[in-house]
């Protein structure tokens, strides 16, 4: 327990390090252009900070929550899902002409809805598993061609004789009427408006995830697989099995990433509402939240914070754009600094177990590691 | 600090063999030029039978080059960090940092020539961050490539705002026009080639129509860099300096024990490597006239994807990166009819591999590829074109084909994207 606290101490520490390192850097290229980061830092606060940005933050977070966790499951059997952003658009794609066109009951119609977006992104996932399993291609070079390609199918679908109306210069799919969405909610008074009612999917997903990846036979299988494909084989776990079922996992949850903006705010798919990078970003804010449930909703905050109060430095002249390279430092150096930790508690460990075998010094018992 | 033994069983043939691909893989350069005369000749039968004059003309030859150029870049720069040992999927990124950094130098230099300097400036940054990541800090290569583009992606945002804004035509997302090179025509190439094209013969118009594209659309630029790759096969291939970098990419430990400074050598594969990609960048600034936000457009992945498709060699990768070119030409030049006709090519060249696998007698993948023909030659004949939007995808449907027959076939270096450190073989 006290090395668990220990570790998970050091990881807090490590992702403070790498945040602080991310300032510094910012700051320097603030000020190399001769703007005052601590000005930057009270701007970005004070509006992040205000009741309708808040609102707006929340919205992003419960995006990026979803996508980050479809690609933390991946992670955590050691399967790279690059192709979150293919899956998750597809999945908004098919979802958003099923919810315009078929008219079924309130709430059926929404589960349904989500439903088809599951199973979307887990057939697009599926080509990837069957690639893995069957024919050995990594899914790293897969998932990133699938993302192409799901570019071009989804321009495909939207032609007007598929799925596409017109709306101005947007083609969309048929808007969803008042009964098939989901309605927000009242979090923050007084802001003006409703965070994403399908905040409450993010959180249950959140769940789901800690609970199975913990808790179940499934999650042990998968970490086993993880840490190490060969020795899981050998104690029973069918790792192909494995790796399909974590790669269709992972492109369900991938599905999810639009419902909230689907059913919350945009109530019909179009390309340009539904642009790729997310699931870049999902990927980022998964390794800086360590994989964690817990870490992850923090992380995916804090991005929200980044991506949302940043517009407002562009009215005091300076380029928003800055926060990218904030965003970018931050998750090079919690990689970096996540790797300096293992390596030190790996060390650490070699001592203990060094000295506490080791012959010729005799070790006290409970003696302060 | 406990000193892991090293496994001294490990038979010291594996570095001997690092540079011997598997049996087959390698082609004998007269073969090359035989199957390069077949193709031709099946290129221009198809063009004949479908009547869609555009998938050898001159002009889709030009394009072809331009387009396939800074995909080949991407891809020998994917050469170079993975032939050491390290994934390098920040190529993305580092082509970024090249069309800024190409950009920026070109335009405030007035000199094309500058815009080359900076690309290999741009990219060699990118480089040396993953470098530091992944070498001296042992970070997972993929994840460290993905942080890359996240940072590249801001930094050209970023910097583009700084120093592009207020230029005119310039700001964040897009640079005012640059200097370019011209390309050097030669004279009375175009008319002359132009003529024998346009009478449609067999083989000989096709012949024509390729001398056209060559002789029309080649920019000093473009044959500095297409002379990259015969010049990366001869370092990496026919020096020491090669072999020990490659030595890297197939067993570090075993390197290190004869005395390969690893770390050094995949900083310098990754570095260039980077450089590679950037160069990559500035080329497509050089053909646009011009920086734009998102001007990369995934070509640092299709690089990537060219690499894998030609089993981590030259050859092979220049020929993946020119069929991804050759089908993104054909998207501007009849792309639903060119992309059909390519359907035909396709089944013969099926029916072509189902008659060599009858020759080898393996009977149950002749028949097999002889049912992929026929189904291949069904599609043709029932349908007139490919939807347009299907076209954009044809070199990612190509690669994921090509990846699953031949995966297992398909040779990456030995300890390819395996975190290294020095002192600690196992």
């Amino acid at each position: 327990m006290k090395d668990r606290l220990n570790r998970l101490g050091l990881n807090v520490l490590a992702a403070v390090v790498a945040a602080i390192f991310a300032v510094a850097i910012t700051s320097i290229i603030l000020l190399i252009r001769g703007d005052s980061p601590s000005f930057v830092i009270s701007q970005m606060w004070d509006y992040g900070t205000q009741r309708s940005t808040e609102l707006t933050i929340l919205d992003g977070a419960s995006v990026y929550y979803l996508s980050a966790v479809a690609v933390a499951i991946g992670f955590r059997m050691n399967l790279f899902n690059i192709g979150v952003d293919g899956q998750y658009r597809l999945a908004a794609c098919l979802a958003g002409a099923f919810a315009g066109s078929v008219a079924l009951p309130t709430g059926l119609r929404q589960a349904a809805t989500i439903l088809v977006a599951m199973a979307a992104g887990a057939a697009w996932a599926g080509i990837v598993a069957l690639l893995k399993v069957f024919r050995g291609v990594s899914e790293v070079v897969s998932t990133i061609m699938l993302n192409f390609i799901a570019t071009s199918l989804i321009a495909y679908l939207m032609r007007k004789s598929i799925f596409g109306n017109q709306h101005g210069t947007d083609t969309t799919t048929k808007a969803i009427p008042k009964s098939g969405q989901v309605g927000g909610l009242n979090l923050i008074p007084n802001s003006g408006g409703k965070v994403y009612g399908l905040i409450l999917l993010s959180v249950a997903v959140g769940v789901a995830f800690h609970v199975i990846v913990n808790y179940t036979r499934f999650g042990f299988d998968l970490r086993a697989a993880g840490r190490s494909a060969t020795a899981a084989q050998a104690s029973g776990v069918n790792v192909r099995k494995m790796t399909a079922l974590t790669l269709l996992m992972s492109g369900a949850v991938a599905g999810l990433v639009g419902m909230p903006i689907l059913l919350g705010s945009s109530y019909s798919f179009s390309a340009a509402t539904f642009q790729s990078g997310l699931g870049f970003t999902g990927i980022a804010i998964a390794l800086l939240g360590r994989n964690h449930p817990i870490g992850i909703a923090f992380a995916a905050l804090l991005w929200s914070f980044l991506d949302n109060s940043q517009t407002i430095l562009d009215l005091n002249g300076i380029p928003k754009e800055i926060i990218q390279i904030t965003e970018g430092v931050v998750v090079l150096s919690v990689v970096v600094a996540y790797e300096l930790v293992r390596r030190f508690a790996l060390a650490q460990q070699q001592r203990l177990v060094g000295r506490a075998l080791s012959p010729t010094t005799p070790v006290a018992e409970g003696a302060p590691a | 600090m406990t000193i892991i033994e090293d496994n001294a069983a490990t038979p010291a043939g594996s570095l001997g063999e690092a540079g011997s691909a598997p049996r087959g893989a390698r082609l004998d350069p007269r073969l090359a030029v035989f199957f390069a005369i077949v193709g031709l000749a099946l290129l221009s039968l198809t063009r004949v039978i479908t009547g869609a004059n555009d998938i050898t003309s001159g002009g889709t030859v030009g394009a072809t080059i331009t387009l396939a150029v800074p995909i080949g870049l991407a891809a020998l720069g994917g050469l170079w960090s993975e032939r050491s040992g390290v994934v390098n999927i920040g190529l993305e990124g580092m082509m970024i940092l090249g069309t800024f950094f190409g950009a920026d130098f070109a335009y405030f230099s007035h000199s094309p020539w500058m815009g080359v300097v900076g690309g290999v400036v741009g990219g060699a940054i990118g480089g040396l961050l993953h470098a530091v990541a992944t070498v001296t800090f042992g970070v997972d290569q993929i994840v460290s490539g993905v942080a890359i583009i996240i940072l590249s992606t801001g930094a050209a945002r970023y910097l583009a705002g700084v120093f592009f804004s207020g230029q005119q035509g310039g700001g964040p997302t897009q640079s005012p026009h640059v200097p370019t090179f011209a390309s050097l025509k030669v004279p009375g190439a175009d008319t002359f080639f132009g003529k024998i094209e346009r009478h449609h013969w067999f083989v000989i118009s096709d012949l024509a129509g390729l001398l056209r594209g060559i002789t029309t659309s080649l920019t000093p630029f473009a044959i500095l860099m297409l002379l990259l790759f015969p010049a990366t096969w001869f370092v990496l291939w026919r020096t020491a300096f090669g072999l020990r970098l490659r030595s890297c990419g197939e067993n570090p430990d075993e390197a290190e024990s004869l005395g390969v400074a690893v770390y050094r050598m995949k900083y310098i594969a990754v570095i260039v490597s980077g450089a590679l990609a950037g160069l990559a960048g500035a080329f497509l600034v050089d053909n646009a006239g011009i920086f734009r936000e998102g001007q990369t457009g995934g070509r640092g992945f299709i690089g990537l994807a060219a690499m894998i498709f030609g089993n981590w060699r030259p050859g092979g990768l220049a020929a993946g990166a020119s069929l991804f070119g050759y089908t993104d030409a054909l998207q501007s030049r009849q792309g639903s009819t060119s992309v059909h006709a390519l359907l035909l090519l396709g089944a013969i060249l099926l029916a072509l591999l189902a008659a060599y696998q009858v020759w080898r007698r393996h009977l149950v993948p002749a028949v097999a590829l002889l049912v992929a023909a026929a189904l291949v030659f069904v599609w043709y004949k029932v349908t007139h074109d490919i939807p347009l939007e299907f076209v954009p995808a044809t070199p990612y449907i190509i690669t994921l084909v090509v990846l699953a027959f031949a995966a297992q076939r398909l040779r990456p270096p030995a300890a390819d994207g395996l975190p290294w450190r020095k002192g600690q073989g196992s």
